[in-house]
């Protein structure tokens, strides 16, 4: 092992290596709720399919030996989350807000229910991809270590920048988000387009939960998600509803993660409970410069009950 | 999060149970008239199969069960908040809990010294506070492990591991116990080679799993070769620490089966003695002692099998000094020594011993450890 001393610059690495490591699964689940938003709902159960997600994608990688096969399990979880809060939500007079608390209880506590004995077996992890082959940093090499699903979330919010922007299904989602009356007066069916939007959705934030608990940090137990489902449904709004900005933004929080450990590791190690509010600071931050007296939420759905 | 997240069973039992006895209050009977045999009460602070330091007590705990004419109940994810007082109660008040055992160190003050003194003939105790005569109540007792000890042979088995001369602690709070874990894990390392550091990253709290994984990474970024944790879980710290090459030492519970090929040694809990002689003790009508320690010797602690990466060298001082442990009176802290800033600790000639009370308010860390208790 041919060990460098990097001194400070382990810091901006460690940054890199962290948004690289820690944003997959707040890319995901901001991406499912920036889908399910679009639609004009709420679904703030998603920190429940996210955990159920974890649970779900590490037995099924677990028994059937494919970390694949776990994420697609998870997916499936995911599904069926958000499938149910579309359905219920579709009632009349039902709050989503609530529906979506509901499930996310729902979601952990069902999660920990059937995950007690998953604790400590070992799954199969996903593979990542070694993109640090040209250095000869230990270091370089371990932070460029980068999963497949990453990869697959930042082509995901691609795609879904231009469904959004450019073709029939991304119109009639957009409009249905933006009027239902104007949906229906061109003959869409609100209702419908939702459920299958709060699915999808579901299925992202199962995705994210299976990144946590087959990848980084690569383990199942009951405190896998720090609020990472919570936290992306806040990147969403910071995001303004656009999914690459919710790419970039999933990074900044990522990176502003590792922020912590990363200064102790170097001997910075005065305060370290504010290094670790770096996130949230942050997100203040941005959002207060980003904000205007003037107008209001810019590229908010018009049909989302938190703007109406 | 979880407190938020999920009322407890208990609480919500409780909730109904409370209306239920407005309707019938004479029905519902009084704690003495239930409390046949005795039922003991465990309380956890995390999930109680986690693989670690709540798997540990809640092991004991079923040791404890399978005696006769004792009833065990159980609640887990209790918050060291006013979650824990809710509990107590409702072990005593629903379940008739006579003997309790809130089991994480954040439960001692204000929580159980506030129950306590509310229910005289009951009997609580806590693991790791530190009771005084005089100062807390007669009916709560304390009782600790040496682990520290178990932390020391880590060390030892480490020091003779690494190659970078540079060692990885991966901590949650910096609490008397934690930093006294990574004193140790140091000193023991350092009485291999006087040359070795260790370098400790806090997390803030007891079970985090991405930002544990995080600093495991950051370690391993600066060139640690070795690395052990005190957090609840250590799952995530030590399969973190073998994928990126790292030489592993486990804590509370034994994690060879994690990765066997980098596994050296850990330090575990082995409360099932200690219970099952504490239930005995009240069961014969005995008053449990207030202040209860022990360590290898007396079987509150034990170590791991050494793995295959230990030399020769290494399993030959990892024994020597185990079987000085086991004579007792092992000085833990040999003078002179200073902590990390420069102030001296123990001067030239003195020691602390591993029973000494003075370690259990330790607020420093020694000279060697890179990092800082606030």
């Amino acid at each position: 092992m041919s060990e460098t001393d990097l001194g400070l610059w382990a810091v901006p690495l460690a940054i890199l290596a962290g948004a690289i490591r820690v944003s997959t699964p707040f890319l995901f689940v901001s991406l499912g709720e920036c889908l399910t938003e679009r639609s004009g709902r709420i679904n703030l159960g998603l920190e429940g399919t996210l955990v159920f997600g974890a649970m779900a994608g590490y037995a099924v990688a677990y028994e059937s030996g494919s970390a694949w096969a776990g994420v697609g399990a998870a997916a499936l979880a995911g599904i069926v989350f958000g499938y149910v809060h579309g359905l219920l939500c579709s009632l009349p007079k039902v709050n989503d807000i609530a529906i979506g608390i509901a499930l996310m209880i729902l979601g952990m506590g069902l999660a920990f229910f059937f995950g007690k004995s998953y604790v400590q077996p070992v799954a199969p992890n996903l593979p990542a991809i070694g993109l640090g082959w040209w250095s000869e940093s230990p270091q370089v090499r371990s932070a460029l270590q980068v999963n497949a699903l990453f990869f697959i979330g930042a082509i995901a919010a691609l795609g879904l920048w231009w469904m959004f922007k450019s073709t029939r299904v991304g119109l009639v989602i957009r409009v249905v988000g933006d009027s239902s009356d104007a949906a229906r007066a061109t003959g869409l069916r609100p209702n419908r387009v939702r459920v299958l939007s709060t699915a999808a959705g579901g299925a992202f934030a199962g995705i994210g939960g299976a990144y946590l608990s087959l990848y980084y940090p690569g383990s199942w137990n009951e405190g896998i998600s720090s609020g990472q489902g919570l936290m992306a449904v806040a990147l969403v709004i910071f995001a303004r509803w656009n999914p690459i900005l919710c790419f970039w933004a999933a990074l900044l929080f990522g990176g502003a993660g590792a922020l912590g450990p990363a200064l102790q590791s170097v001997g910075i190690s005065q305060g370290y409970y504010l290094f670790y509010a770096a996130p949230y600071v942050l997100t203040l931050l941005v959002l207060i410069a980003t904000s205007s007296p003037n107008r209001a939420m810019t590229g908010a759905p018009g049909e989302l009950s938190i703007t109406k | 999060m979880q407190s938020f997240a999920m009322p407890s069973r208990r609480r919500f039992l409780e909730g109904t149970a409370g209306l239920a006895g407005l309707a019938a209050t004479s029905a519902w009977p009084s704690r003495k008239a239930r409390a046949q045999g005795l039922t003991v009460g465990f309380i956890y602070v995390g999930p109680k199969d986690d693989f670690g330091y709540n798997q540990a007590h809640a092991e004991g705990a079923a040791a404890v069960k399978a005696m006769a004419g004792v009833t065990v109940v159980e609640e887990e994810n209790v918050a060291e908040t006013v979650d824990v007082q809710q509990t107590m109660e409702s072990m005593i008040n629903f379940d008739g809990a006579s003997l309790l055992f809130p089991t994480s160190f954040g439960y001692f003050d204000p929580h159980i010294l506030g129950v306590a003194p509310r229910y005289p003939d009951l009997r609580f105790q806590h693991c790791g506070g530190l009771w005084s005569e005089g100062v807390h109540p007669a009916n709560v007792g304390s009782y600790f492990g040496y682990i520290g000890m178990g932390q020391y042979l880590n060390g030892v088995a480490a020091g003779h591991a690494t190659r970078t001369k540079r060692l990885g602690f991966v901590a949650a709070k910096p609490i008397p116990q934690v930093l006294l874990n990574i004193n140790a894990f140091l000193l023991g390392a350092r009485s291999v080679d006087p040359e070795i550091t260790c370098q400790v990253v806090f997390t803030g709290e007891w079970s985090l799993a991405v930002k544990e994984a995080e600093a495991t990474n950051a370690l391993a970024d600066q060139g640690a070769d070795v690395v052990t944790c005190h957090v609840d879980g250590p799952k995530v710290v030590l399969e973190t620490a073998a994928r990126r090459n790292c030489f592993i030492c486990g804590y509370h519970a034994d994690q060879t089966a994690l990765a066997p090929e980098k596994y050296l040694t850990g330090a575990e809990w082995n409360w099932a003695t200690v219970y099952t002689a504490m239930v005995e003790t009240t069961l014969a009508g005995g008053t449990i002692d207030n202040f209860v320690r022990g360590g290898l010797a007396e079987g509150f602690i034990k170590m791991s099998p050494l793995g295959p990466a230990v030399p020769d060298a290494g399993r030959k001082q990892f024994e020597a000094t185990r079987d000085a442990m086991l004579a007792g009176d092992f000085p833990l802290l040999q003078g002179p020594l200073a902590d990390n800033a420069g102030n001296p600790i123990v001067a030239a000639g003195e020691a602390l011993l591993e029973t000494d009370v003075a370690l259990e308010s330790m607020d420093y860390l020694v000279e060697g450890v890179l990092g800082s208790t606030s």
